[in-house]
């Protein structure tokens, strides 16, 4: 990859967003281009959007496993979330059901959604996600109780890549009877997911994730569950979802998601190699952690503590060597907390504000990777240097908390 | 627009004053872990003057910038002028930072204030305590919750 001015770049931020791939690219161009219409149009340019309409609905619901009656699109992986959490309290409100399962380390798009919903009057039970980042389904199981109307776990973490049980916390939610939502924005396209096998209800999914574009994204709810709208206006997505469908981004995606699956083995393989090549390398560093699961994980997810470094710095400077990372710092946020995944794991203030996520894609090499572990070493070496905490850890005034 | 500008950017990348003085007539340290900045100000006076000063930080960008600024303003300068250090003069000189940012500069200011009341603790200097507000009292650090 290279910048403007011709510098090398490293991208290793998959996870905040993707590259899009050449084919998703080519399958959107005609609809920007020539097939214009608006799908509700009743004229030939307007029924030939309709059409390319129905067959990526057939395509999506194709690669997860479900009915094309099943998707509905949004505007990403938010949307999809707010609404299906909506929808299930809405379902469960009129039963007298005001209690929702969740975790302590989901997505904002979920935790801020259950908080308009505890203001509501809703209880709201967020589950310990334990220092590895994993929930059991004996957890699910234990929280959920007769006025629960729905438990909402999230597929794999966006920060630190642990990838949750979610067949078997589906399982137990069938068997109490209780809507089970997954948000998959991170898994989808990089795991494989069905959501008959593995006992999903509702799962959203964002395609500028797997290499599609921003702005569009799926709610999958399983057949007889009613959405609530979040916006009015139209018949358009059965009623469920006003707007002008945005075909082109809808056509990307497709894209995209046929593009995942066809290269998930091969794309799972070649990740998981460069991954477990990357962690090995920034375990040298003393006094660093890594974040979340080291088997149940993301094969494109790497996420450390570095002790006695803050987190903001340390982009800054891997920017200036090319590299495109992030952190969980509260620096890089502009809030004064860390992020709510490195504490939900454990991990003090302190700690986490030095924290680094790189996030993999297929398109990094081999080279890439060690370019990476030796900056990454280097910038880590020079900020502990200028760091009045690194000096009295290293005195023995204080004394490590990462051994 | 990038988040900062120019200056905030030389300033963070070849930092000027950064190390410590093993010898030092005055030390001050502001902010806290939690919060994720931390400033060590180093002083060296003699006849009144600051003679040599040295920082180390551990922060974001802009708190690295700011201690390099803060210290570059009043290397050389008379101790009373440097106790007039504001932030609003650090954010100026780099050519300002981002709302969000700002307590950076006020850690700076802050800093070095402690470093001159040591100095002026370990001398038995007599000074007007008003001069050094508790650090507690700003409130932009978490240190409270």
């Amino acid at each position: 990859m290279n910048s403007p001015d011709g510098c090398k770049r490293i991208y290793v931020d998959n996870a905040a967003t993707t590259k899009m791939s050449k084919t998703a690219i080519n399958a959107m161009l005609p609809y920007l281009d020539g097939i214009y219409g608006n799908p509700s149009s009743l004229h030939t340019e307007g029924q030939r959007a309709s059409e390319a309409l129905v067959s990526a609905r057939e395509r999506i619901a194709k690669c997860l496993g479900c009915t094309a009656r099943e998707i509905t699109f949004t505007s990403g992986g938010s949307e999809a979330d707010n609404q299906a959490i909506v929808s299930a309290a809405r379902l469960g409100e009129r039963k007298g059901k005001k209690h929702i399962v969740s975790t302590a380390f989901e997505h904002h798009a979920v935790l801020h959604t259950l908080e308009k919903l505890k203001k509501e009057g809703f209880e709201i039970t967020l589950l310990d996600v334990h220092e590895n980042g994993l929930v059991t389904p004996q957890q699910v199981a234990d929280a959920i109780r007769p006025d629960t109307c729905l438990v909402t776990v999230m597929y794999a973490n966006n920060e630190i890549g642990s990838i949750q049980p979610i067949a078997e916390i589906g399982a137990v939610c069938r068997e109490k009877g209780v809507i089970f939502h997954t948000d998959a924005v991170q898994a989808v396209g990089h795991l494989h997911i069905d959501v008959q096998e593995q006992n999903i209800d509702m799962l959203s999914l964002s395609a500028h994730k797997f290499h599609g574009p921003k702005g569009i994204g799926v709610l999958y709810a399983k057949k007889g569950i009613l959405l609530s709208n979040l916006i009015e206006g139209g018949a358009q997505e059965r009623g469920k979802r006003a707007g002008t469908e945005n075909i082109p981004a809808i056509i990307g995606m497709t894209a995209a998601l046929e593009e995942a699956y066809e290269k998930l083995d091969r794309n799972t393989e070649k990740l998981t190699v460069l991954r477990d090549k990357l962690i090995s390398g920034l375990s040298e560093i003393p006094h660093s952690i890594l974040n979340g699961d080291a088997k149940h994980r993301l094969p494109g997810n790497v996420n450390f503590c570095f002790e006695g470094i803050e987190g903001e710095s340390l982009l800054l400077l891997l920017d200036d060597k090319g590299i495109c990372a992030s952190s969980g710092s509260a620096c890089t946020s502009g809030s004064l907390d860390p992020s709510h995944v490195l504490l939900a794991i454990g991990r003090v203030h302190d700690i986490a504000h030095g924290s680094l996520r790189l996030s993999l894609s297929e398109e990094n090499t081999e080279e890439e990777i060690e370019y990476v572990i030796k900056s990454v070493k280097e910038v880590v070496e020079y900020l502990r240097g200028i760091s009045p905490i690194w000096r009295d850890l290293v005195s023995g005034k204080k004394e490590f908390m990462i051994k | 627009m990038a988040l900062y500008s120019e200056k905030v950017m030389d300033h963070f990348r070849n930092p000027r004053n950064v190390g410590a003085i093993e010898d030092a007539d005055g030390i001050g340290e502001v902010g806290n872990a939690k919060c994720g900045d931390i400033m060590k100000i180093y002083l060296k006076i003699k006849d009144d003057i600051i003679e040599d000063v040295k920082f180390e930080t551990f922060g974001c960008g802009s708190a690295i910038a700011s201690s390099s600024m803060a210290t570059e303003l009043i290397k050389g300068k008379p101790v009373s002028q440097a106790l007039s250090l504001t932030n609003k003069a650090v954010v100026a000189a780099l050519d300002g930072l981002p709302a969000h940012k700002l307590h950076c500069s006020v850690l700076a200011e802050e800093a070095i204030k402690a470093a001159l009341k040591d100095y002026y603790d370990k001398n038995g200097i007599e000074y007007d305590h008003r001069l050094f507000p508790d650090c507690a009292s700003c409130g932009h650090c978490c240190e409270k919750s």
